[in-house]
């Protein structure tokens, strides 16, 4: 008589793990089929577009805040790193998933020298994936960078 | 011993599964959302550089005699209080505010204001104290003119203003009544007088902005029943008390946070992102073409009260939110103001124009994501369940203060 119980125990036993075993399968298929996080370079330092320009910035509130008007130091140098002082650098962006654009307008308000650049009127109105597009005219020719920030 | 492992083995996985689905489990991500909302993380009051007596006491305690004081209207009837009644939120449960006449805007509340970069639905004004100025001399609203403002704290108020703000200009040659927003003849009597007086008289009027400014600077959101939860889970700890959520609470929460998409206006610790959003709103039957945003930037530019103007104690570069303001962008026509939904739940009606009654007909209003009587409305529309919509409700009144 005592073989019954431990038959049963085991009969438990097996449907709990047959049960641990469906959902990890479940969970492991979700994850395979889930689209994968997209990938997207969220360094505040890049290369423009048509790879002119080495672009970084530093902002003056650290992280980079949200309802808060703030500023950053843009540096642009050459690839090989010699700064570039005399360039026209006008701020754009948005956030693609939402199609609206920056709350403000930020402008470059001072060039610092030795490829430095203070942009002022920085704002993000709420968290998520906001896109700074830089436009760069200079001798070294006209080009583009972007930022994507995580908020 | 090996039946005891098997319930053993049942109650950790039944526990594992229910505390997976259980209200309880908030991701980090979802506790870092909460945390941001709590007042806990509001920033110090931003300073008002335009303002030199913003933080001043004295101008603050002179500001509140100055806000109940209804000398400051054309009648003597109305003050800053008919509409702005401290006991309600500073607002006033009407559709409209409703001064010497029914205005085309809802009554804005008060508390947290000085947070804001711009001021009014459409933020036509850069400043609490250009703000305030503005009602007075409203034929809707205060029906007031400036020579009498500034006989009127002569008589009333002199020794206080004097202490504040230096000595009265000599005002006894000027008219009783002359402003340039009033009747032809307050106005006609305003051009009629010398620019040093007109300018003496727009300092004395401006002033008035600015006491009434340091006063409302100290209105600040009241802690409320989110708020003493959102400080527990940020620690970790399980909210007790009046800080523990309902399950339905704290449904209405996780709708808050996600799928309602409420955090894309709504967020920071005063629920607003201080900018201007076309949701789509009725327009207002009978009222004159509603621009929102998009019609108050030129507006504000031309305020000889804003920030760049001749009374700001602000140098230019200090005026950020008029030097950074954008003037082109197409999603601001029809956009008006993202309010703060701290005590919103007890202050209906909702809207603009108080277009909308309840909160139910709001989330209605959310989830059919109608188009936009002009320019382009910014919602996508959101199903709600029966019980979401409560939830949503739930948790919304816990954003009012504790009585």
């Amino acid at each position: 008589m005592p073989a019954q119980p431990a038959t049963g125990s085991r009969r438990v036993m097996r449907s709990v793990l047959g049960v641990l075993v469906a959902v990890l399968a479940v969970y492991a298929g979700w994850k395979l089929l889930a689209p994968p996080p997209p990938e997207i370079d969220v360094s505040y330092n890049t290369v423009s577009a048509d790879g002119l320009y080495q672009v970084m910035f530093e902002t003056d509130v650290e992280p980079v805040p949200v309802g808060e008007t703030h500023s950053w130091v843009l540096s642009l140098t050459t690839p090989e790193g010699a700064p570039v002082s005399d360039a026209t650098i006008l701020i754009d962006g948005g956030m693609p998933a939402h199609g609206h654009g920056l709350p403000t307008a930020p402008q470059v308000s001072e060039n610092l020298g030795e490829g430095r650049y203070r942009i002022e009127g920085m704002r993000f109105n709420m968290g998520g994936h906001w896109e700074i597009r830089i436009a760069i005219s200079a001798p070294p020719g006209d080009d583009s960078a972007v930022f994507n920030l995580e908020l | 011993m090996a039946p005891r492992a098997g319930a053993a083995v049942a109650a950790l996985l039944a526990s594992l599964i229910l505390a997976a689905c259980g209200p309880d489990d908030f991701s980090d991500d979802e506790r870092k959302i909460i945390r941001s909302l709590s007042l806990a993380e509001l920033s110090p009051l931003p300073d008002d550089p335009s303002n030199r007596f913003a933080d001043d006491p004295p101008a603050a305690a002179f500001g509140k005699t100055l806000f109940f004081d209804a000398g400051l209207s054309g009648g003597g009837d109305i003050s800053c209080a008919t509409c702005h009644k401290a006991e309600r939120q500073f607002q006033d449960h009407l559709p409209r505010g409703v001064g010497v006449a029914r205005t085309d805007r809802r009554t804005m509340p008060l508390a947290g204001v000085g947070w804001s970069p711009f001021l009014f639905w459409d933020g036509r004004r850069d400043s609490f104290w250009a703000q305030a100025l503005a009602p007075l001399e409203d034929p809707r609203e205060h029906a007031g003119n400036r020579t009498a403002f500034a006989h009127h704290v002569a008589d009333a108020h002199g020794d206080r203003y004097g202490a504040i703000f230096g000595p009265l200009p000599p005002l006894a040659h000027l008219p009783a009544e002359a402003g340039p927003k009033g009747s032809p003849a307050q106005q006609a009597a305003w051009q009629a007088m010398s620019e040093e007086d007109r300018r003496a008289v727009d300092r004395v009027f401006a002033n008035i902005g600015k006491a009434l400014a340091a006063f409302e600077r100290t209105i600040h959101p009241p802690r409320t029943r989110f708020d003493l939860f959102a400080e527990a889970v940020g620690k970790g700890e399980e909210p007790a008390g009046i800080a523990a959520f309902t399950p339905l609470e704290r449904e209405g929460l996780r709708l808050f946070i996600g799928k309602a998409n409420c955090l894309e206006c709504h967020n920071g610790p005063r629920l607003t992102d201080d900018h201007f959003h076309n949701t789509g709103v009725p327009a207002l039957a009978g009222a004159p073409p509603d621009r929102g945003r998009a019609g108050a930037v030129a507006e504000l530019a031309a305020d000889p009260f804003n920030c760049f103007g001749t009374f700001s104690d602000a140098p230019a570069a200090a005026c950020t939110a008029l030097r950074f303001m954008r003037s082109d962008d197409p999603a601001m026509e029809r956009a008006y103001k993202t309010p703060s939904l701290r005590g919103a739940a007890s202050r209906p009606p909702y809207m603009h124009a108080g277009q909308i009654a309840t909160l139910d007909a709001v989330i209605d209003h959310y989830s059919r994501a109608p188009d936009a009587p002009s320019g382009t409305s910014e919602l996508r529309g959101v199903v709600f369940t029966e019980r979401g919509r409560k939830a949503l409700i739930a948790f919304l009144k816990t954003l009012d203060p504790i009585p």
